[in-house]
């Protein structure tokens, strides 16, 4: 569990985060929602040590990460996998080479066979166990993304961070991405938090959804509560998608709740 | 200014914290070598030999006092080439190409975020990605060098001959006459010193690029500019103390 307390940063005296406090739950998909810049990026690069908040605390698992000694928070950052927006894969090596990569330096004690092993078992689970041997530059912008996740999840990470995982993506390969996130995250029970402004994602693998408004915590609760949520700003967000508001008739309708209503019926309606 | 300064010195020591595992580093500073080193040779070989030639040339137009020896230009080009223009002309020219290189590649890995990559994993990224680039430098500098030396002086050996200026046996009567070996340990102690310089510049520039591919264009346009002055200050300041 990954545990945000009043958390503040700002940037030439413009304030982006205004005091959030939330929490990412073990085993879940933590959504965090919001449109552009209202913070979500800055408040997720916070959580993971790319940036210092001004003010406020992080704790993982109950260790404070935060202020803390250098080995301490070296040794959480270990536990940390991130998928990047543009995926950040090292474009000097090959696939094979870029999953292999955490392994070799975070994990000295195992062999060239163990690492191995671990390397082809991480690619087959996204689905690339072909793709070893080609650069980052020969593959495709979802290929890319499923290499960042078993990139991440090489080392065993314990918490999983995707900034904005389907920008890019047609919508079928954005399923697809969310579908594999939302498998992983409840294989392996890690704690999952997804930067995401994609009311797709919500409908795919909204476990927890945390939504930011002009850098304050306006909501929290799952994909089956956000339709009927009262907060002016979150309703203006999530139906300014058409598919939300064709989501919602198919809803209102069958009585199923969002999840009965698919992306096919939706495109029916 | 001064806060830039201060940037840098903090650079520097962020790399010399939590530096990565020793096999990490050599393996990493083995490969720079060949990217820094070895792919350098072609254009630090041209440029030297060239330049020996065309100082010998010169050098030869000038002398024109029937009272000096020919031998003169061979000691000169020997002069010239050790203490000035191997150290220091290759250094700019390796400025350009390795310093430029190092910042638009740092910068291209900051924009992309596979310098933030590394930071999540738990890397120290300045000590991975910069440390070895410097040590790399600061080993094939020298080696380029005593390179550009040795071509610079058959550059001149071959002009001189092939021009008529001087003889074969005068040219390296030249070069054999008054030798002082701690020219050579000045050269090589400058080389070293410009090498941290290129490559620290280069890489402060790189690893602190913010914004696109604009900012990666500007940021090796100033790696390379920066490291330029830097060479030549420091050149001066080594003379000045070590001569």
């Amino acid at each position: 569990m990954i545990e945000v307390h009043n958390v503040q940063k700002s940037f030439d005296g413009n304030q982006v985060l205004k005091g959030i406090t939330c929490t990412f739950e073990t085993g879940k998909c933590n959504l965090l929602l919001g449109g552009s810049g209202t913070g979500k990026s800055v408040l997720l690069q916070c959580i993971v040590g790319l940036m210092k908040p001004d003010l406020g605390s992080i704790t993982f698992d109950g260790t404070m990460f935060t202020n803390n000694k250098v080995n301490i928070r070296q040794e959480i950052r270990r536990k940390i996998g991130m998928l990047f927006q543009g995926s950040a894969l090292f474009d000097s090596m090959t696939v094979y080479e870029n999953v292999e990569f955490p392994l070799k330096m975070l994990t000295p004690e195992m062999s060239r066979e163990e690492r191995r092993d671990r390397v082809e078992f991480c690619l087959k689970r996204v689905g690339l166990e072909n793709a070893g041997v080609k650069m980052p530059s020969e593959i495709s912008g979802g290929m890319k993304k499923r290499v960042g996740i078993a990139r991440a999840i090489a080392p065993n990470c314990t918490y999983l961070f995707c900034d904005e995982p389907n920008s890019g993506l047609d919508p079928l390969t954005s399923i697809k991405i969310d579908e594999l996130i939302h498998e992983i995250t409840h294989e392996y029970g890690i704690t999952t938090v997804v930067v995401t402004h994609d009311m797709n994602s919500v409908v795919e693998i909204g476990d927890h959804i945390i939504f930011l408004y002009k850098g304050l915590k306006l909501w929290d609760g799952n994909k089956d509560e956000i339709l009927n949520a009262q907060v002016p700003e979150l309703k203006e967000f999530i139906f300014s998608s058409s598919l939300v508001r064709a989501a919602k008739k198919v809803d209102d309708e069958t009585e199923g709740g969002l999840a009965a209503a698919t992306t096919d019926e939706a495109i029916n309606i | 200014m001064v806060k830039s300064f201060g940037e840098f010195l903090l650079f520097i020591q962020s790399m010399l914290t939590r530096k990565e595992r020793a096999a990490v580093l050599w393996q990493r500073t083995l490969d720079e070598c060949v990217i820094i080193g070895i792919n350098s040779i072609f254009i630090v070989a041209i440029v030297s030999a060239f330049i020996g030639a065309v100082t010998c040339v010169q050098i030869a137009y000038n002398l024109t006092n029937p009272l000096i020896p020919k031998s003169t230009i061979g000691y000169m080009v020997r002069e010239m080439t050790i203490l000035e223009l191997a150290p220091t002309i290759t250094s700019i020219v390796l400025a350009g190409k390795v310093g430029s290189s190092i910042a638009g590649g740092l910068g291209t890995m900051r924009i992309t975020e596979q310098v933030s990559a590394l930071e999540v994993m738990g890397i120290n990224s300045a000590s991975y990605l910069v440390l070895p680039r410097i040590l790399a430098s600061m080993l094939m500098f020298p080696l380029l060098v005593i390179l550009a030396m040795a071509l610079s002086i058959i550059g001149g050996y071959l002009a001189g001959s092939l021009t008529g200026a001087l003889s074969a046996q005068e040219y390296i009567e030249g070069i054999r006459t008054d030798f002082i070996p701690y020219n050579i340990v000045f050269a090589l102690i400058k080389s070293v010193v410009f090498a941290f310089l290129v490559s620290a510049i280069s890489s402060f520039k790189g690893f602190y690029t913010h914004g696109g591919a604009l900012e990666v264009g500007a940021a090796s346009t100033t790696a390379v500019n920066n490291s330029i002055i830097a060479i030549l200050v420091a050149d001066f300041a080594l003379a000045a103390i070590l001569l």
